[in-house]
């Protein structure tokens, strides 16, 4: 029961709650099953196709697993409340489409400035603006990685199918935990309202965010982390008698402003930063299809790589040698495994949703030919256009 | 209502000494602003009504006033500009066993923040929020507000303010706060009180602190002198209770004087279910 | 006993302005930020604590001791410059 105690998950009781083991279910319903099953506690939203049914369906969850949600007036609010509710140390998660995810960014600097664990869905819809509200894109990508202003490092997932949207929503949870970071989950409008058999796993691996076990004297709210990795500091929960003073103003190791300082504001972004990149290899996850003998490789995410798998089997049917690379993780960037397969192949295909977020950063880091398929509009790539590049 | 010479209890000196981060000290506020006051008066309302520090939580928005729980020894949240109500929210229903405080402007609350806060105070989650006033955007250097009266100067009205300003006691009362009141800086008993009330109020408090800003406002609207802000504000300000003496008995000529008062007091005193305890009667039904 | 803390002192000059039995006056001296703190003057002070509350920088603490016997608060006190 999430008001009695926020640092244990009754998997017993939530998988209770989700029912069948099997289910035909949405992506949108997906984030939800796994954002309960990662032990979510709390959730602030405001309703936006294609996004909404993640905040009906929690609604209707939630008070069944004794966690909190609540609609706010606005997606400025909603980030700024799981923001708040973080620090009472709950796993916090709130859901949006496009023109939310713009509204959020201030308070999405404000988590990256105070190291807050969060979970943020992205159902993407075409934009800018209000654009296509019921159709997909990927158009979010950049930002995702750059929508607040100044420096820091985002993680980025991204699931190509229900099952992995159910799992990449405990994995978020996980490493936002991990990382006491904002932690993206972006998905299209397509995979939101597309329909896939899951199962809901029996056991789930759960991480939360290690506590100080110093006395409060003792307790450095934003230097070294003793316990974990040393980049990470400790969190104290509100109401735990750390007396954690938090700002979004560049601070000092005692989370005190430091506004004046060079060397400070370096040290502190910096650390924030690294805690992420230090980890990027282990953060790399790709999956990988007939890579061994390929010439050319699809590297693709999210809605777009479906395609792309439908393209590579027509070209390997074809005789054409051609491999399939799937980014499950955008940010950040696997430039040394983007490096690695350019020395591989001789050319790489990046089709996206947008017009070409992931492709200039694929060819900052691959020294072979790239070229980019790009659609936007709302309606999916096909197989065939992807070929025409191949 | 407490009685008055109770805040004499303990003396400032243990008082600064349990609730200031003393490393903080001197606080950055501009000399003869009233923000010093503000956080005093809290820090005797939260003695007096005997708040746990470590089960306590500031949390406030931008702008000078927003830089008070710095100087408060307990957990506190300085969020972005106009935001603190929403993070407040996240706050209270997330562990409604924390007392929450918020400390905000007036352009924080009523200008960049106004949605939240209206939806905060329907909401009426159980909280108390100091709403700093001093007519003007301080922090940025004198900007006008939504609360600056008109005709007075800012650097962006340079020829007079042409808006008509809000009063944030108005709103609050209108959208559901269950406690409202309204003081000066000048007065420390009174305000004491109320803070103290309103921390015991079960729901949304809101007072708002009439404080001078002697170097944003001041010296631009003809108060050169600190004391001359701070005697216009003695002579400006109205209890409400002579106010509405005056209104129902005075003579023509003082009723014509009560144009231009600004009204203090308590102005609303309710009750109404917190948020929190309505979602808890919620969870109670799939217990 | 007004005890005055010359670090946190900006100048303000309001408690002596407050003071409804002028027992604050400003000192000779200068501090740190070049103003003049107050002093106490003897003999005046009924221990009403209104310096205390009004000073916004948390310069001024009210001590009673022995040469305040008779620490009454007064009813003028009421916060008004007179
Ligand atoms: C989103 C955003 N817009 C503008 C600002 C700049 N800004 C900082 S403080 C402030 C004014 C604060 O005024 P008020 O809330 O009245 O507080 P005061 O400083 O007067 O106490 C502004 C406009 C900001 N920090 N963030």
């Amino acid at each position: 029961m999430f008001w009695d105690d926020k640092m244990t998950t009754d998997l017993e009781k939530v998988k209770e709650v989700l029912g069948p083991k099997k289910q035909f279910v949405h992506g949108d319903t997906a984030v939800c099953y796994g954002a309960l099953l990662a032990g979510c506690d709390f959730y602030g939203g405001y309703p936006i196709t294609p996004a909404s049914e993640i905040a009906e369906m929690i609604a209707s969850l939630m008070p069944k697993v004794g966690g909190v949600n609540i609609q706010m007036e606005d997606e400025i609010a909603s980030m700024a409340s799981i923001i708040g509710a973080s620090w009472t140390g709950a796993k916090v998660m709130t859901a949006t489409s496009g023109p939310g995810f713009s509204l959020m960014q201030e308070n999405i600097g404000f988590a990256y400035m105070s190291e807050t664990p969060a979970v943020v869905v992205n159902v993407q819809r075409s934009g800018p603006s209000t654009g296509q509200p019921t159709l997909g894109a990927e158009g979010d990508m950049m930002q995702a990685r750059y929508g607040s202003h100044g420096d820091y490092q985002s993680i980025t997932l991204s699931p190509n199918t229900i099952q992995e949207t159910l799992e990449f929503t405990i994995k978020a949870f996980n490493l936002a935990e991990e990382y006491r970071s904002p932690v993206f989950l972006m998905i299209s409008a397509d995979l939101g309202h597309m329909r896939e058999m899951i199962t809901i796993p029996d056991e789930v691996d759960l991480v939360y965010r290690k506590t100080p076990k110093v006395p409060p004297e003792e307790y450095v709210p934003f230097g070294k982390g003793k316990y974990g990795k040393e980049k990470v500091p400790e969190f104290a929960p509100f109401g735990t008698g750390y007396r954690t003073y938090v700002t979004g103003l560049t601070h000092n190791e005692f989370g005190f402003p430091a506004t004046d300082d060079q060397q400070d504001h370096d040290k502190l972004i910096r650390r924030q930063i690294e805690k992420i990149t230090d980890d990027r290899e282990k953060l790399t996850d790709i999956e990988e299809r007939m890579m061994d003998d390929a010439e050319i490789a699809l590297v693709s995410y999210g809605i777009a790589s479906r395609s792309a798998l439908g393209a590579l089997k027509i070209a390997r049917d074809q005789g054409k040698k051609v491999g399939y690379f799937r980014l499950k993780t955008i940010w950040p960037f696997p430039k040394k495994k983007i490096n690695e397969l350019s020395q591989k192949v001789d050319k790489i295909v990046v089709p996206e949703m947008n017009t070409g977020h992931v492709y200039h950063r694929v060819k900052e880091y691959a020294d072979c030919e790239v070229k980019l398929v790009s659609k936007i509009g709302g309606e999916i790539i096909s197989p065939k256009e992807i070929l025409e590049e191949v | 209502m407490a009685d008055k010479n109770e805040v004499d209890v303990i003396d400032g000196k243990q008082l600064q000494d349990k609730y200031l981060r003393e490393e903080m000290m001197p606080h950055i506020f501009c000399n003869g602003c009233g923000l010093g006051n503000v956080l005093d008066y809290v820090l005797w309302a939260v003695e007096k009504e005997g708040l746990d520090l470590d089960k306590t939580v500031f949390l406030s928005g931008i702008g000078c006033s927003s830089r008070i729980p710095g100087y408060i020894n307990a957990d506190a949240l300085h969020t972005t500009h106009g935001r603190a109500l929403a993070f407040a929210t996240g706050v209270k229903m997330a562990n409604p066993d924390l007392n929450v405080i918020v400390f905000t402007g007036d352009g924080d609350c009523i200008g960049i923040g106004g949605n939240h806060f209206i939806h905060a105070l329907r909401r009426n989650l159980d909280i108390t929020v100091i709403a700093v006033n001093n007519y003007i955007y301080g922090m940025t250097g004198g900007q006008v507000a939504p609360t600056t009266p008109e005709g007075h100067i800012g650097t962006t009205a340079p020829y007079g303010n042409i808006e008509p300003p809000f009063d944030m006691c108005e709103m609050a009362k209108a959208a559901g706060a269950t406690y409202v009141a309204r003081w000066p800086v000048f007065r420390p008993h009174q305000p004491i009180n109320s803070i103290r009330e309103g921390i015991r109020n079960k729901g949304l408090s809101f007072i708002e602190m009439m404080s001078p800003c002697t170097t944003a406002y001041g010296r631009r609207n003809r108060f050169r002198k600190i004391e001359d802000l701070w005697a216009f504000y003695e002579d400006k300000t109205i209890l409400i209770e002579e106010y509405d003496k005056i209104d129902r008995f005075g003579t023509e000529e003082e009723k014509e004087e009560l144009d231009d008062k600004i009204k203090i007091g308590v102005f609303k005193r309710s009750t109404r279910k917190p948020l929190e305890e309505r979602y808890r009667d919620l969870l109670e039904e799939f217990k | 006993m007004i005890e005055v803390n010359e670090d946190y002192c900006k100048g303000c000059n309001l408690c002596i302005l407050y003071c409804p039995r002028d027992a604050l006056v400003e000192s000779e001296e200068l501090n740190k930020k070049g103003v003049h703190p107050p002093v106490e003057v003897e003999d005046r002070c009924n221990g009403c604590r209104l310096c205390e509350l009004i000073c916004p920088d948390f310069a001024i603490v009210v001590v009673e001791d022995d040469r305040l016997p008779k620490m009454k608060r007064t009813k003028k006190c009421s916060g008004m410059i007179k």
